[in-house]
């Protein structure tokens, strides 16, 4: 299942061949990258820095600057819960404090099993909706305890049957 | 044939748009009924949603908020020649919530394919470039001047006068770029915007780009959005196609080309200095000014920096002329506002008034008072470093102006309803702690103020010498506002500060046990 680091090389330096002339490219390789793998490797960083000519103290510096960017592997499942005002003003709180207890987890983190990430956002802009969350990437508005353990079951069993 | 408006609008998608467009389709297909499904954008009522609409000769009528479950129910109805159902709501343009506002720069939101650049010329679209390109660039900068346009992604610095500056630089490369990172909480107009009329957006890109002298664009998009993202990338495609972008824009031998690049989650990346930081792949640090963007801006090019919202106005403006927009609001503050209003309130949405309405009009004509059916006990005005308002302000009119003068601030045109549950001192911590966690960095004020924020709001809380700590508070806010340097730092005192004035008991309740 885990591409070799040797592919991944590859698959970098192919990444990058493809920005090569545009100006300022170090965000959209970021973020090729971490589409490709579901974060950035470690092993990226000096890769990365070498072809743009920048320092790998750059390179990690922007990295660590987005909270976008992820520098581990995340869950099978990602999670991105709103914690601004319009969600809290019905009950994120609330809602983040089940999602923490229903997946063990803490926000930042995943499970140990690699089913679920957990992530805070500020926002989604769908505040009319409120509470707000996203499920690898879909969005769900009006979302309460049981609706959002509903979603959960049902991505739990969409990846059913390896364990 | 019957059309079939879904909206494809994300907020419409997260209560379940896709799964009720699958449904429709399934069931006119075992009725064996022939019908187009265009997926619109929202109309912005999202306690509607999903809120379909079919064409008739009455115009388009609406149905909603639609469930998978009404789907054959609606069938049996005959809603394809308008029967009645209880989901019928009547024609969209007569609604109450519709038929008072007046949309100017949402004219087309939630009307068209936003895909479609036929559909938009047939809505108007490309009117207002055609006729900029007949004149001389000054001419147009001026109408957008003489507008009285002002940005709307929270400065509100006349629009006009910053592409003067643009425009007077030497000749040589220069960039617009649109400020489409929305991270004020509580605001979603540029999304429903993007996701409904992308269009309007690019439009009004190359109307500024051919006014100043501009062949190269990027619209800097939160990482938050990707269907937005979707939307606009297929909206970019289908202008190159046509022609309306590219080497020879309409014709006319002018060359404006457009891209997106997409944020990463940074909330200061929305401040303008940092988005072009950004846009050239380094950390979003702010930088110092001067030296202004308009002067040394992207590439340390002489660059627009305008939200989206300010430049999809662009079109109309010129299409229609100055004065036409000039005619709508009040005082200072000229033309309509697209209003965003959420939180715990019972319709949320899109208002798009010109500029006057009061927070109470807005919060109970259109808002319908609280979703928890409590009284409303403050709102929060223009994002995160927007101060609270209190109920007994209510009758205060929103425009700049009139914000300003109680010590609030329109921002990006955010609505945020909390009820009386709410518990301001939490809501002050809360502003501190987003100060704490999206500050760049640069200056101690912000980064090293806002966690010592936190932890004076946490002893005040805990009931820990509240007399001494809120005094700590204040001086605290005080030193932010004044010695950070750029809105973040300088601003998310102002929700702090307008809890402590205005909801002092939420902050001493506690010191009493
Ligand atoms: C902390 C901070 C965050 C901001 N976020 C945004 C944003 O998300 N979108 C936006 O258009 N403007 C934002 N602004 C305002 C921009 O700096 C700038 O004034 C604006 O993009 C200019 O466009 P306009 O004149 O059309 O409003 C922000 C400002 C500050 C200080
Ligand atoms: S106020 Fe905060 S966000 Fe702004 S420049 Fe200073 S540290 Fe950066
Ligand atoms: S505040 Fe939660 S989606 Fe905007």
């Amino acid at each position: 299942m885990h591409t070799s680091a040797v592919d991944r090389n590859h698959d970098i330096r192919r990444i990058l061949a493809q920005f090569k002339d545009r100006p300022g490219p170090l965000l959209e390789v970021l973020h090729t990258v971490q589409a490709a793998f579901g974060f950035i490797p470690p092993q990226s960083i000096s890769l990365i820095a070498e072809h743009l000519n920048l320092s790998r103290a750059e390179v990690h510096g922007v990295v660590t600057f987005y909270h976008h960017f992820r520098c581990a592997p995340p869950g099978q499942h990602v999670l991105q819960l709103c914690r601004a005002e319009s969600c809290q003003a019905v009950g994120a709180e609330a809602l983040a404090a089940h999602a923490r207890a229903r997946l063990g987890v803490d926000f930042h983190e995943s499970t140990p099993d690699g089913r679920f990430s957990l992530e805070p956002v500020y926002c989604l802009g769908n505040c009319a909706c409120s509470p707000a969350v996203m499920l690898d990437g879909r969005p769900y508005g009006r979302v309460t305890p049981e609706r959002l353990d509903a979603l959960l079951r049902e991505a739990d069993r969409a990846a059913g049957g390896n364990g | 044939m019957t059309t079939i408006y879904v909206p494809g609008d994300s907020g419409a998608l997260s209560l379940g748009a896709d799964a009720v467009c699958r449904a429709l389709s399934r069931e006119a297909a075992e009725r064996r009924l022939e019908v187009k499904v265009v997926r619109n954008g929202s109309r912005g009522a999202y306690w509607l949603e999903p809120m379909l609409e079919v064409s008739s000769e009455r115009g388009r009528l609406a149905y909603g908020p639609v469930s998978v479950a009404d789907v054959p129910g609606l069938f049996d109805a005959r809603w394809l020649e308008g029967g009645a159902h209880r989901l019928l709501l009547g024609p969209t343009d007569e609604l109450p919530w519709f038929a008072n506002q007046q949309r100017l720069t949402f004219e087309r939101v939630g009307v068209i394919d936003p895909r479609s650049v036929a559909d938009y010329v047939a809505h108007g679209g490309y009117q207002g470039l055609r006729r900029a390109l007949s004149m001389d660039p000054a001419a147009v900068v001026d109408r957008i001047v003489r507008s009285g346009l002002r940005g709307r992604g929270g400065a509100a610095f006349p629009t006009g006068i910053k592409w003067k500056t643009v425009l007077e630089q030497p000749p040589g490369q220069k960039y617009v770029t649109c400020n489409a990172d929305e991270g004020d909480s509580g605001t979603f107009s540029d999304r429903m915007l993007i996701e409904g009329d992308p269009l309007s957006l690019i439009e009004g890109m190359t109307i500024a780009a051919i006014a100043v002298g501009a062949t190269h664009g990027y619209i800097y998009l939160r990482a938050e959005y990707p269907h937005a993202w979707r939307t606009l990338t297929q909206a970019i495609a289908a202008a190159y196609t046509a022609d309306y972008l590219g080497g020879d824009v309409m014709g006319s031998g002018r060359r404006f080309e457009l891209e997106i690049r997409v944020g990463a989650g940074a909330y200061i990346c929305g401040e303008e200095t940092s988005m072009l930081e950004s846009l050239e792949g380094r950390r979003g640090e702010v930088r110092v000014r001067p030296p202004l963007p308009a002067v040394k801006g992207l590439f340390g090019r002489p660059t627009i920096v305008n939200n989206v919202i300010t430049l999809a106005t662009v079109p109309l403006i010129v299409r229609e002329g100055a004065e036409f927009y000039a005619g709508f609001g009040m005082g200072r503050s000229r033309g309509t506002l697209p209003l965003q209003l959420a939180g715990n309130i019972k319709r949320g949405g899109l208002i798009e008034r010109a500029f006057g309405l009061s927070l109470r009009e807005i919060l109970y004509d259109y808002g319908g008072g609280s979703g928890s059916g409590r009284p409303i006990r403050a709102v929060q005005i223009g994002g995160p470093l927007g101060a609270y308002v209190p109920a007994a302000q209510f009758d205060t009119p929103v425009d700049y102006e009139a914000l300003a003068a109680i010590g609030a601030m329109l921002g990006h045109g955010g609505i945020v309803a909390f009820d009386d549950t709410v518990d301001m001192a939490r809501m002050a911590r809360y502003a501190m702690e987003f100060c704490a966690i999206e500050s760049c960095g640069k200056c101690t004020p912000c980064r090293i103020g806002s966690t010592r924020g936190v932890e004076i709001i946490d002893h005040i809380i805990a009931g820990h010498d509240p007399q001494g700590n809120l005094e700590r508070l204040e001086a605290l806010c005080e030193l932010m506002v004044q010695g950070s340097l750029c809105g973040l730092g300088g601003m998310a005192p102002f929700p702090v500060q307008s809890a402590m004035k205005h909801f002092r008991e939420d902050f001493s309740a506690r010191a009493q046990h």
